[in-house]
């Protein structure tokens, strides 16, 4: 599964640019799906198995970036966020371009700032010396550039929201395929543009109209110094059920559900309640007449940095969870 | 064109009435299948010219609203106690001009002048009143009542290439709408929307939208142009870097707050843009949202573009637009619908 991982969260594909991602998974889970198709906003839907309940998974392909909408007559770029950039964790951060040029993030003014600066102080630098900007323009996207390291149990990544989910997702096709199986129609959803407002899951989901949803995307900790949210989330304690987010009340046959089947199969839990931030859950819940939705979650330090920090026994928890959701019956 | 007209006529959101009808009469026998739908949108569908080979489904949308104000309450002097209707900067508004309800009442907002304000406190609008010209609440009786909405009161006028009105954002793009759908017919059926309640969160295209299930959507909107030189020139400050200009043809939006433009619109625009001589720029903020930000997750999901018309001084008494700008953009869409196959929409 590291390899896999590995080739993901290295992978390029800010929200609206997840085309190499899909790419991606599409060659890793070739033969897995009994039917597979891109649909118009470019969410990638794979459906294994029929009967039973119809089941939406969603893991998004897209990562946080920026998009560049100027440059200046010194040739400095300035650019708009993709999804929630942290203006803090910005500066001489490097950003790679879909066609590999290397930019760099610098700000305006005093190296030392008062307070945190605003994000339209940033710009990219893409000099390459001799006039020219490294093939990019105005309108070109990026993300962050940063390769996967291991640590022990622990992963560092640039990606890991929400590659993390896309490998869960995959990692739990294969064993469907390969000794367990489903009773459900289930459709492994990797969708376009969480970041930005969810934008891909809820045409997935009105397209689908499935009995359940589940989303499969990381949550933060609270087992940092003076953590920012108080949360009683921890990395290495297993997978974590979500409660409730910003977005979404977790119905409780959802949550039992879960909860059963972690408990059956002696599978380490946590309980997650996440004060800021949401996830497709949110948005496949109210999407055509509804649909009951929970989200399996990755506890994650550091979200929205270049270096999200998670735990593999959480990861292989959560296919453990994963798999038997579904390979189960599912009554609601 | 008609932006005369339709920039004076009252269209605050939730009531678009006055601009409905002038849309209507604009547009009748150049289109087939008019309706109102239950929110106030007009939904039609000029005939293609070869539908059968070209069953795309296409939409065009402009939104009729503007932004103005709802009278909430009537004080005992007989002044008006009025809440916001979409977004606008407070400080802009004391001692504008202003017309009320359907009777068009004439108003001022509340001011004291320069001789007695010692104020110099933020505005809001809270704070502020318009002044029909009464002393009292039975006076008011018959001028104005609950539920009322306001507009500023500004007559349309036109220097040359430069066009000065209220309510640009968004009659500029019902204006080149209706040009669109009297003009010569395009290889498929084009579903055209005169859409309700944008500037109070993109109600009426979300569900114009569900209602006619486009495969792909191009929004006609009017965007800001702040590409004024800031008031103090200070050589060490940031450059200014202009939402827009005025002047410099379409403005493509890359990305707001509503939506990511899909690359294959974009990249067709362009195109289409490069191929017919047609100047553009790109929209170097993504601040605000369009309609295109309903659009685009409506139903399945709608891939969808925008194309503005750069206007400075939006949300305003008076909008100052290139009328060059507003040709452009009628031309940039005819030549890239005329140019619309499938194949634009290949992965």
């Amino acid at each position: 599964m590291k390899d896999t991982i590995k080739k993901l969260v290295e992978a390029w594909g800010p929200s609206g640019f997840e085309h190499h991602v899909r790419a991606l998974i599409q060659e890793e889970i070739a033969g897995l799906a009994d039917e597979m198709r891109t649909d118009p906003v470019g969410n990638l839907i794979c459906r294994m198995g029929s009967g039973g309940v119809k089941i939406m998974i969603a893991a998004h392909m897209d990562e946080i970036g920026l998009m560049l909408t100027y440059q200046d007559d010194r040739g400095f770029f300035r650019f708009s966020n993709l999804g929630g950039l942290r203006p803090d964790t910005l500066l001489g951060n490097r950003v790679r371009f879909e066609n590999g040029a290397i930019g760099v993030i610098g700000r305006e003014g005093r190296f030392w700032p008062d307070g945190v600066p605003a994000l339209d102080t940033f710009y990219v630098d893409l000099h390459d010396g001799n006039d020219g900007s490294a093939g990019v323009q105005v309108g070109d996207a990026a993300g962050f550039h940063r390769p996967l390291e291991e640590r022990g149990n622990r992963l560092i990544a640039k990606s890991f929201d929400d590659r993390i989910g896309c490998a869960i997702a995959i990692e739990t096709m294969r064993r469907l395929h390969n000794g367990r199986s489903t009773p459900h129609e289930v459709y492994f959803v990797f969708t376009v543009q969480e970041e930005v407002g969810l934008r891909g899951a809820r045409p997935a989901a009105f397209g689908l109209a499935p009995d359940l949803g589940i989303a499969i995307d990381i949550t933060s900790s609270g087992d940092t110094p003076r953590a920012m949210e108080r949360m009683d989330v921890a990395l290495g304690k297993g997978t974590a059920i979500k409660v409730q987010d910003a977005g979404l009340i977790v119905p409780p046959a959802v949550k039992k559900l879960m909860i059963a089947r972690a408990e059956e199969a002696g599978i380490p839990y946590q309980l997650e309640l996440l004060q800021a931030g949401s996830t497709d859950a949110a948005g496949i819940s109210i999407s055509g007449a509804g649909a009951p939705s929970g989200c399996i979650s990755i506890p994650t330090r550091y979200v929205h940095t270049v270096s999200e920090t998670i735990d593999m026994r959480d990861v292989t928890a959560s296919v453990d969870l994963l798999v038997e959701i579904l390979a189960k019956p599912v009554a609601l | 064109m008609l932006i005369k007209e339709l920039s004076e006529a009252m269209g605050v959101s939730g009531a678009e009435d006055e601009v409905r009808a002038i849309i209507l009469k604009a547009i009748k026998g150049h289109v087939e299948d008019i309706r109102i739908d239950p929110l106030g949108n007009i939904l039609a569908v000029k005939r293609g010219r070869h539908p059968q080979e070209n069953p795309l489904r296409v939409l065009v949308a402009a939104h009729m609203d503007e932004v103005g104000f709802m009278v909430t309450g009537i004080e005992g002097d007989g002044t008006l106690r009025v809440g916001a209707v979409g977004g606008f900067d407070d400080r802009i508004l004391p001692g504008l001009r202003v017309v009320v309800g359907k009777s068009k009442t004439p108003a001022v907002i509340d001011w004291k002048p320069i001789h007695l304000n010692q104020d110099d406190h933020m505005v809001k609008l809270d704070h502020l009143r318009l002044d029909i010209g009464v002393n009292s609440r039975e006076e008011a009786n018959g001028k104005a009542k609950l539920g009322d909405v306001a507009t500023f009161d500004t007559v349309y006028t036109e220097k040359g290439r430069v066009a000065r009105g209220k309510a640009f954002d968004d009659r500029i793009g019902c204006a080149i709408l209706i040009e669109l759908v009297r003009g010569e017919p395009f290889p498929f059926d084009l579903h055209v929307a005169f859409t309700v309640q944008e500037e109070v969160g993109l109600r009426g295209a979300q569900v114009a939208a569900q209602a006619i299930q486009p495969d792909v959507a191009f929004i006609l909107e009017t965007t800001t142009a702040n590409d004024v030189p800031p008031p103090r020139r200070d050589p060490e400050a940031p450059q200014v870097t202009p939402a827009t200009e005025l002047g410099k043809g379409p403005a493509l939006t890359l990305i707001d707050r509503s939506v990511i433009v899909d690359r294959r619109l974009l990249n067709h625009l362009r195109d289409t843009a490069i191929a017919e001589g047609i100047p553009f720029q790109y929209r170097r903020t993504s601040a605000g949202g369009t309609d295109a930000g309903a659009v685009y997750v409506a139903n399945a999901g709608v891939p969808s573009a925008v194309v503005s018309t750069p206007c400075r001084y939006i949300h305003g008494p008076a909008a100052l637009c290139n009328l060059d700008d507003v040709d452009n953009v009628l031309k940039l869409m005819r030549a890239a619908l005329e140019r619309f196959t499938p194949a634009v929409l290949a992965r």
